[in-house]
């Protein structure tokens, strides 16, 4: 059926379905984003009101001027960042060696990386702090990055095998019927067609690092190696919850990661490969 | 340029033995043409030359030296891929000049090289576009450039016409000739299109089931297969073949059909009496008469017009057999025909191994 063969009822509720489910998912966002602009005053007495009569900026100043969070930021900005990077030069080299290579204990391997997956990670917090304190590694973005790393690279293996797969064997070969070794090939021929492949795994590791909660705040009790999920809990004191304050740094918070994809999306949709073979 | 040998080479996945015990040995200049059904393992054979399969057993020798365990990148050997795998990522003269660069080609030259090459295929004004850019025949002649500018030891192609239309696979039939009687370079050419490993093979290697079955010519493999398998496989419109059994009385030979009809054969056949047979003959050595009786007769079932001739499926109480006619003259549907099948242009085949009978 053609899009012109479809009445205008289809089309409306095509849309309206369309439009409800954003809504729905936007809500929370638009929410943190109201709370975060509502004087405190105005927060209890106006109720649910879809927008404050009058908004301030206060909280953004006092959570930028007056609260450790600039240093939470820093400290995610750089466990997110080194995790990412980190993550991907590994899940690029191992998912490069799955989609091309057939050697034994591969499907072992694969079984292993899999069933890491499988465990609820408050299982592993106290056998990794007993670890890590000996080493060093507790209250220390090192640690966290670590941590991060060895628990995103089976996925991030499997997302870029995924992308390898998708590139003809051939290209590769005809690299190294024209000179190149096969680690040249790769890194001329195969991974600038799979910067789609890393862009995404770069963003879902940055995203899964930037939101993590569990290990920060068990691994981490000093202040100065916070990330910044720890740092908003320290707005829920005893008595009260400073709710205008920690949606401010949760806005803050969605600066980076939207930032970050805002730079990788030109990678994301663009299919490289088109005209490698055939067509 | 160099000669290449293969010698007692065996191929097996896993446990899954795909070629058996291939023997070939190509010297330097020849065009070696790998024919044989999809999934005979022609490109496995040419990949292991190429140093992207490993050998399961025996060596592979270029320009005389064992290459066993040599990377594809010390092979100095070109291949152009049936899906062309051009660098997407590259404009055409990237993709030509990948191969000068990693051997470190000064630029001048470089350059001096591409244009020549991209002039000799038609490419100059496609130089800096991306490969996604061109047509299907385009990006062949790219594939074919990024093998010619470097002067490699041996030329290899898996299938490259393949996936292009009819007109432009002959046309560049004739271009991949012309471009190796001028090079001159050892070229190992893999096709399932019998009719390109005519015309273009100083000599053919038919393969079938991961055996080669016959190295040769492509007349010796037309007038003289060596067995059902390349009769049946060379050839368009296809042999005929006919089972009977071979009789011999002293000097005289002929095969009685499962008709039971006599078909005088050659005297030189060797054979025993009473062995089974399958003969074919090539539908070109289908003698017809419409006009004049015979002592063979049959009815026009079908007729194909080819344009340089007529292909006639002739209809007999027991068969259908074909026949390819030059002549221009009207074959009526039903009507009668005369039709001979000469001694001297059969083939005669063990009907158990189907190997041809000496003669
Ligand atoms: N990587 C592989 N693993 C297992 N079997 C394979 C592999 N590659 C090819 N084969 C098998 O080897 C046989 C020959 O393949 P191939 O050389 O590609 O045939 P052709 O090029 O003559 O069509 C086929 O039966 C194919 O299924
Ligand atoms: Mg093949």
């Amino acid at each position: 059926m053609t899009s012109s063969a479809r009445s205008t009822p289809y089309w409306f509720l095509h849309y309206g379905l369309l439009a409800f489910y954003v809504a729905f998912a936007l809500f929370p966002l638009y929410w943190l984003l109201k709370v975060s602009i509502t004087p405190n005053d105005l927060l209890y007495s106006e109720g649910i009101r879809l927008w404050p009569s009058r908004s301030s900026l206060a909280h953004y100043t006092f959570v930028l001027a007056h609260s450790d969070f600039p240093l939470f930021f820093k400290n995610s900005l750089i466990v997110s960042g080194s995790t990412a990077v980190t993550v991907t030069l590994i899940a690029a080299l191992s998912g490069y060696a799955m989609s091309r290579f057939d050697f034994r204990g591969k499907m072992w391997l694969v079984g292993l990386m899999l069933i890491t997956q499988m465990f609820p990670l408050v299982m592993l917090v106290a056998p990794i702090f007993k670890l890590f304190s000996p080493l060093g590694l507790t209250n220390s973005l090192t640690g966290l990055v670590v941590v991060y790393t060895a628990f995103n690279v089976p996925f991030a293996t499997f997302l870029m095998q995924s992308f390898f797969d998708g590139i003809p064997k051939d290209l590769e070969e005809a690299a190294m019927i024209d000179g190149a070794s096969r680690f040249r090939a790769f890194r001329q021929i195969i991974l600038p067609l799979t910067l789609p492949g890393v862009a995404a795994t770069l963003g879902f590791v940055f995203t899964a690092a930037w939101s993590e909660l569990l290990f920060a705040l068990m691994l981490v009790s000093k202040a100065d190696a916070s990330t910044f999920p720890v740092g908003l809990l320290s707005f829920v004191s005893k008595f009260s919850v400073d709710f205008g304050q920690m949606m401010a740094a949760g806005v803050l918070a969605l600066i980076p990661a939207c930032l970050f994809f805002l730079l990788i999306q030109r990678y994301l949709v663009q299919g490289l490969t088109a005209g490698a073979v055939k067509g | 340029m160099a000669s290449i040998d293969i010698q007692g080479v065996g191929k097996s996945y896993g446990t899954v033995p795909v070629l058996h015990n291939v023997d070939l040995s190509i010297q330097d200049g020849e065009f070696v043409v790998l024919v044989g059904p999809s999934g005979c393992g022609k490109s496995t054979l040419l990949r292991m030359v190429a140093g992207l399969e490993g050998i399961t057993r025996g060596d592979i020798l270029i320009g005389g030296k064992v290459v066993n365990e040599l990377a594809p990148k010390d092979r100095d050997i070109a291949m152009v891929f049936q899906s062309y795998a051009l660098y997407p990522h590259m404009t055409v003269r990237d993709n030509m000049s990948y191969s000068l660069k990693l051997r470190g080609t000064p630029s001048e030259r470089m350059s001096h090289v591409i244009s020549a090459a991209a002039s000799k295929l038609g490419l100059e004004s496609f130089l800096d576009r991306k490969p996604r850019t061109l047509s299907g025949g385009q990006r062949q002649r790219v594939a074919m450039g990024r093998s010619i500018v470097r002067k490699p030891k041996a030329f290899l192609f898996d299938e490259p016409l393949s996936n292009l239309d009819a007109r432009l696979r002959e046309q560049m039939r004739v271009e991949i000739k012309k471009l190796h009687r001028e090079l001159g370079t050892t070229s190992i050419y893999v096709t399932h299109d019998q009719v390109e490993a005519m015309t273009l093979a100083d000599r053919i290697v038919a393969m079938n089931g991961g055996a080669v079955q016959q190295v040769g010519t492509p007349l010796d493999l037309y007038e003289r297969p060596t067995n059902l398998f390349v009769a049946s496989f060379i050839g368009s419109p296809a042999i005929n073949i006919l089972d009977g059994i071979l009789r011999c009385d002293g000097e005289n030979r002929h095969i009685i059909l499962e008709s039971e009809e006599q078909l005088p054969a050659l005297a030189r056949i060797q054979g025993r009496d009473g062995q089974a047979v399958k003969v074919g003959i090539r539908p070109e050595d289908v003698q017809v008469s419409i006009q004049n009786a015979g002592s063979r007769m049959g009815q026009v079932e079908l007729v194909e017009p080819m344009g340089l001739g007529t292909i006639l499926h002739i209809g007999t109480v027991h068969r259908t057999l074909k026949a390819f006619v030059l002549e221009r003259a009207d074959y009526p549907i039903g009507s009668n025909i005369a039709y001979s099948l000469p001694a001297d242009r059969l083939h005669i085949f063990d009907a158990r191994t189907g190997q041809r009978i000496a003669d």
